[in-house]
């Protein structure tokens, strides 16, 4: 298949890739700017764990074609407290909102996309900016406790252990 | 004790989370090798059927393609599955494991052929020109018809049936006899698929020694014996290196790709990499079993409960793999946590031409519980008595002896989670839903899990710690790590053990060459044999050091104790010296700053299957779920509002971790009570599709609290008992009573769909 070469900026960075008409764009990310913190989980837009912003926005890069992605400014996990951590990184750590961690550079980058919009969500603007982000070991609660710590200018509470009976 | 513990019992994140938040870990699918092919699997597209003949050819000639292998190519194409433990136990417990499909398929979405090719998209175009020419079988679907005489045979015996498990005591039908209200029922479950969320990935080669490595996504990495087996190598000269998991829940117990790549791999001496696809996995993987459970129970007019009876049915789908150990902890809990007098249990697994069932996060405990708290919920309703009341009745305590005969000699929780659960769930008032027609109710559950395996495997860990001259400290284990800590936890035993900060402790786990074998991350088996055995290390280098020290001091070891990277007399804190002086001294005269320590699990005999009596497990765990629903009665639908989990762990090693656990323990069966079966037609998945596979996403879940208790009873480091599988063990049962607080209807049959509630409403 012929392929046409496309111009992307990736956290930060001009990159030029050649890609076919029909690759898709986390396969782009993945295997040819070698950025694997973007995964797989699903293929069909119904996990989230691809989640990249483009142009600053959420998007699943398992649904868009990178050729149409030509020209624009992407950010994956890898641009996202590459320096030092983003306030939400350290509250998914702070919170225990990571176990196997598969789901977590999608659920940052989503929550990023979140708190950049609006600062200060409630519980139920978190669940439902969420809901496209499947995680299977976590039951949300550590996820959701984490996005909200940081509802208040980048700063959050660090978790203390509960209260015993 | 407690205030003196540094490092156990503090919130700290796990030394990989940083790696994790930043994208930087590399899971299995994310390494790559110069010169590496893509393989790519031909799957059956019949439940059964015979294999007349395959035609590679094609396949084979198309550019690109590398190899192309089938059954006849594998050395030895079937071989006994083994779970990596240290005893053979033979007696239907090891059964057929078979690497590609031979004479006939026995499920839709059995691997017959394997290819390995240049790029993804040939190996892809090469699957779709293998010609297979199958003939269709029968087949048999049902598990309740599978084991009729006469049925359609799955395999190759003469009969379906794979394990027949009892266990009696007293006499069932003189404790009906006695009772005032008997309650009888038959449950339902569905298959249910792990979704974990990583899908299963894997890269073989064969380095630059010969020996076959894998680096792959394991629970197990045990099982470079068994691809040693298939290929008929020694078992030396097959590495498994396990990457840390995107999740397992059992269903990456079993092999997965490793035969596959390693076959590749052997045939064309280049590296090979093999990742499924989301449908892939959903199609090749086990499935935790579907159940077909009749309950019978009766009980006094006081509460007390006279007899219980219990005929269980596990569909085990289209080859055994675990389905035997799976039944027998059905087996072991099937009558509950509860000391009844009279209790009679039959359990029988059979072959069918489903997907095949294996282990899944409470392996054969969860099916029995939400049968067993049903029944128990309805008795008390009969009787007159709270859902609460029946279970403080007759729960089990320290002291008594379960159904299964084990003496619990240990402290048990019961009915103290229940209580508190409950407690704290009523709390709150009730919601009150603005909806006229949506109704608000709450219920309980509790229940008890193993951690461990079963004792008559007799297992063991390994764990090697070495002490460096700088005062940190390198830990070898061959631990896989599924995003639950268990590494984590292992540096955080070192560190306290040590008196060093954890940063300083460095660990290197699941490689089959270099670190020592540790078995399965199964069973809820690592913290408490791992952190045993690494326990055992760290205490031999902490005496070692100790004794050095003494004599520096003039004082005995026993008056000196080791924290912040000091060594001090207990009595006389000021009186110290620098760990990493101590170290010194001792590497320069030739004391071993290293130890490696092996942990043994209690060991018991293969029981008798016809009567499973006496000690089958380590110890249990038992925990309680309350939960509150709101039910709308036009539709059906459920919301689960709050949930309440409180388990006895015995010791909180990291309270960050533990409730971790509960809380994804709790929704990963909150999708079991509500929502997730593989529908299946004919042994054809309808719904291998997170479309169409409904998981819980943050909009269904709740917030669930937390409550752990610490009795410091558990076999494990510091009393601490295990909580992986547990904590989803009575979510179910809890939210199908709160269902029928709700709207007074019981479902028996999981999942509560909205259809199902709708229809009992009616009726
Ligand atoms: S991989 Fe893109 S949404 Fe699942
Ligand atoms: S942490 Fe495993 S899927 Fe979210």
């Amino acid at each position: 298949m012929e392929t046409h070469q496309i111009e992307l900026t990736v956290n930060g960075r001009r990159r030029s890739v050649n890609v076919k008409p029909n690759e898709l764009l986390i396969n782009v990310l993945r295997n040819d700017l070698h950025l694997t913190g973007t995964k797989y989980g699903c293929g069909i837009g119904e996990c989230g764990a691809c989640t990249v912003l483009l142009e600053g926005k959420p998007v699943l890069a398992c649904l868009i074609l990178a050729a149409s992605a030509n020209g624009a400014t992407i950010t994956t996990i890898e641009g996202i407290g590459a320096e030092k951590l983003d306030p939400v990184q350290e509250a998914f750590i702070d919170h225990g909102a990571i176990q196997c961690g598969f789901c977590t550079p999608g659920m940052v980058v989503t929550a990023k996309a979140l708190l950049d919009e609006n600062p200060q969500p409630t519980e139920a603007e978190i669940k439902d900016y969420i809901r496209g982000n499947v995680c299977r070991c976590t039951g949300y609660t550590g996820i959701i406790k984490a996005v909200q710590s940081c509802g208040c200018g980048g700063e959050h509470k660090k978790v203390t252990a509960k209260k015993q009976p | 004790m407690q205030d003196k513990l540094k490092s156990i019992g503090k919130p700290s994140p796990k030394h990989d989370d940083l790696v994790k938040v930043s994208g930087r870990l590399n899971y299995a699918e994310d390494y790559s090798m110069p010169g590496m092919l893509y393989a790519k699997v031909l799957r059956s597209k019949y439940p059964a059927a015979k294999i007349l003949s395959i035609n590679t050819a094609r396949a084979e000639a198309l550019p690109g393609v590398k190899a192309v292998l089938t059954a006849k190519d594998v050395p030895y194409n079937n071989t006994i599955t083994k779970f990596g433990q240290s005893k053979d136990v033979g007696g239907g417990f090891e059964a057929l494991y078979r690497v590609l499909a031979e004479d006939k398929v026995r499920f839709t979405g059995e691997a017959v052929a394997l290819v390995a090719a240049e790029t993804l998209a040939q190996a892809e175009e090469a699957v779709k020109l293998i010609e297979v020419d199958y003939e269709p079988l029968p087949g048999v679907y049902n598990v309740e018809d599978a084991v009729q005489p006469d049925s359609y045979k799955v395999g190759e015996e003469d009969t379906n049936i794979i394990a027949h498990f009892k266990s009696h005591k007293g006499d069932v039908e003189k404790g009906f006899s006695e009772a005032d209200v008997i309650v009888e029922n038959t449950y339902r479950v569905p298959f249910v698929d792990h979704t974990y969320l990583e899908p299963e990935s894997g890269t073989a080669w064969i380095d630059d020694q010969g020996v076959l490595t894998i680096r792959v996504s394991t629970q197990v990495i045990e099982h470079f014996r068994g691809v040693a087996k298939v290929l008929g190598l020694p078992e030396n000269r097959v590495r498994v290196i396990g990457t840390m998991l995107g999740g397992g829940f059992g269903g990456k117990e079993d092999i997965t790709v490793e035969s596959f790549i390693a076959l590749l791999a052997w045939k064309t001496g280049r590296p090979v990499k093999l990742t499924y696809t989301r449908e892939e996995s959903f199609l090749a993987h086990s499935k935790r079993h579907r159940y077909v459970m009749h309950y019978k129970i009766g009980a006094k007019k006081d509460g007390i409960i006279t007899a219980i009876k219990a005929e269980i049915l596990s569909d085990s789908g289209a080859y055994p793999y675990l389905s035997p150990w799976v039944l027998m902890y059905s087996t072991v809990c099937a009558a509950g946590p509860y000391s009844i007098d009279n209790v009679d249990v039959d359990c029988k697994s059979a072959l069918t031409n489903n997907p095949f069932g294996s282990a899944n996060r409470g392996f054969g405990s969860p099916q029995v519980n939400f049968a067993c708290e049903s029944i128990i919920s309805e008795l008390a309703e009969k009787i007159g008595i709270t859902p609460l009341e029946i279970r403080e009745k007759n729960c089990i305590r320290q002291g008594n002896v379960l159904a299964g005969g084990m003496k619990m000699d240990r402290y048990v929780a019961l009915p103290d989670v229940g209580v508190q659960a409950w407690e704290a769930i009523n709390e709150q008032p009730k919601l009150k839903p603005a909806d006229e027609s949506k109704k608000v109710g709450r219920g309980m559950a509790i229940g008890m899990m193993t951690y461990g395996r079963m004792t008559f495997l007799h297992d063991t860990s390994r764990s090697h710690i070495r002490v460096e001259l700088d005062g940190s400290v390198t830990v070898r284990c061959g631990v896989p790590d599924l995003g639950g800590g268990q590494a984590a936890s292992l540096c955080q035993i070192v560190a306290e053990e040590l008196g060093v900060p954890l940063s300083k402790v460095r660990i290197y786990i699941s490689d089959t060459a270099l670190t020592p074998l540790a078995g399965t991350t199964t069973a809820t088996r690592q913290l408490y044999m791992s952190g045993n055995a690494t326990l055992k290390a760290a205490r031999v280098l902490r005496e070692r050091l100790l004794t050095r020290a003494a004599a520096e001091l003039n004082v005995t070891a026993a008056e000196l104790d080791i924290a912040d990277e000091k060594i001090f007399v207990t009595a006389v804190p000021d009186r110290s010296l620098p760990l990493k002086q101590v170290i010194l001294f001792c590497s320069g005269e030739g004391v071993e700053l290293f130890h490696e320590a092996q942990f043994n699990a209690p060991f018991t005999d293969v029981p008798d299957l016809s009567n499973v009596q006496g000690q089958v497990h380590p110890d249990f765990t038992f925990g309680a779920h309350a939960a509150e629903v709101a039910v709308d009665t036009e539709t059906g639908e459920v919301e689960v509002l709050n949930i309440v989990s409180c388990f006895d762990v015995g010791r909180v090693l990291n309270p960050l971790r533990c409730e971790g656990q509960m809380e994804g323990g709790s929704i990963y069966c909150m999708g079991y009570a509500l929502t997730e079966e593989i529908i299946l037609e004919d042994g054809i998945t309808l719904n291998s599709s997170f479309t169409d596979y409904v998981i819980p996403t943050a909009l269904d879940a709740p917030h669930v609290q937390s409550i752990t208790l610490e009795s410091k009873a558990g076999l494990g480091p510091y009393g601490a008992k295990g909580i992986g599988e547990p904590a989803c063990n009575s979510i179910a049962p809890a939210i199908i009573d709160a269902i029928y607080d709700a709207v007074g209807v019981r479902i028996k049959d999981l999942p509560a769909t909205p259809e199902k509630i709708l229809a009992a409403l009616k009726a």
